[in-house]
């Protein structure tokens, strides 16, 4: 058996990283969580201002924008509070949030797409859509 | 026979054997724990879903605009917020070896988390006693069940952060200790990315005409 070779390979393991060990984990300055929290907190203020002093018109408009807003944020607060960027577990971190990413748009997508269609079809006399519904009730 | 020596070898130095087995499993007890976040982010996804499928359903009951108090909203958006950052700071501390720092900066952050807990609370209780409750409307069912989701997850975070806090009391700041930190550290932010999603896409466009 190569076992006693094997534990002086894992010792000199441990001495090539020991150094390293607190930096296993990542973690931000107090640069990083001032810039992230100032930016977040414009990034929230605008959407309020835009929505409490109906600065547009058009309904679609303001929920792109806030949408936009939330999205951008969003990015903040994964950069900046989360330390996340494409080296942290060896790029496994990155991996695992775009695939639930992708899950994420197709769960929403999806639910949104075929649920508005089900409301259109299922409502003979209504071909407006969903938005006629509301008013009826 | 050799692996009798090699263990013995192993249990001679307590530092050594503690390394060796330490090193990896720190590591991924936090890629695990993100993997259970992103998972997390999937049971929100659904809540979100549903939301947007049944969120103008108002069957004749209050819509957004009507029950919504966006100012009340700014202000737990702001506590939401500023508990982050000073969890933030119970980080740095940690870092910089300062226990008592990170223990106060822990329970600023649990007191700021009541606080948005205080006024989600009173809001949802407002609602009920006006006869608004999730029974009401397709509309109010999952608004109550996707703020509610996040609320139960920001009372469960606030019982591991006292937890945390009692551990840290009594052990310091151990690489247990840290790693328990850096664990809800994730959990936390990630309960503000999620408020990000619930403010903007429930009470702003819930509002909208």
């Amino acid at each position: 058996m190569s076992a006693p070779h094997n534990h002086s390979g894992h010792d000199h393991h441990h001495d090539a990283h020991g150094h390293g060990h607190d930096d296993g984990a990542p973690h931000g300055s107090l640069k990083d969580y001032a810039i992230g929290f100032v930016l977040s907190v414009i990034l929230t203020a605008i959407p309020f201002f835009l929505v409490m002093n109906k600065v547009f018109d058009k309904s679609s408009t303001t929920a792109a924008v806030i949408l936009g807003f939330a999205a951008v944020q969003v990015v903040v607060h994964m950069i900046y509070f989360l330390h996340m960027n494409g080296k942290v577990e060896g790029g496994w971190s990155i991996l695992a949030t775009l695939f639930t990413l992708v899950l994420l748009l197709i769960v929403l997508s999806g639910s949104i797409w075929v649920m508005y269609h089900m409301n259109v079809n299922m409502m003979p006399g209504m071909g407006n859509g969903v938005h006629n519904m509301n008013d009826m009730q | 026979m050799s692996d009798t020596i090699a263990n013995g070898a192993v249990s001679a130095d307590p530092s050594a054997r503690y390394y060796v087995r330490d090193h990896h499993p720190e590591n991924s007890t936090l890629l695990g724990f993100w993997i259970y976040l992103m998972s997390d982010c999937l049971l929100f996804a659904g809540l979100f879903a549903a939301y947007a499928v049944l969120g103008r359903n108002y069957a004749g009951g209050p819509s957004g605009a009507e029950v919504f108090e966006l100012p009340t909203v700014a202000l737990n958006t702001a506590f939401l917020l500023l508990s982050s950052i000073t969890y933030g700071f119970a980080m740095i501390a940690a870092q910089r070896k300062s226990l008592k720092g990170s223990i106060i900066w822990l329970a600023i952050t649990g007191a700021f988390g009541l606080c948005f807990l205080f006024l989600e609370l009173q809001e949802f209780a407002h609602l009920i006693a006006e006869g608004n409750g999730p029974q009401r409307s397709a509309f109010l069912t999952s608004f109550f069940a996707l703020v509610g989701t996040h609320g139960l997850h920001v009372t469960f975070g606030s019982v591991w952060l006292v937890t945390l806090m009692v551990q840290l009391g009594k052990h310091g700041l151990t690489p247990e200790n840290l790693r328990r930190m850096m664990c809800l550290s994730m959990f936390w932010h990630f309960l503000d990315v999620i408020w990000i999603g619930v403010f903007t896409f429930v009470y702003l466009m819930g509002v909208l005409p």
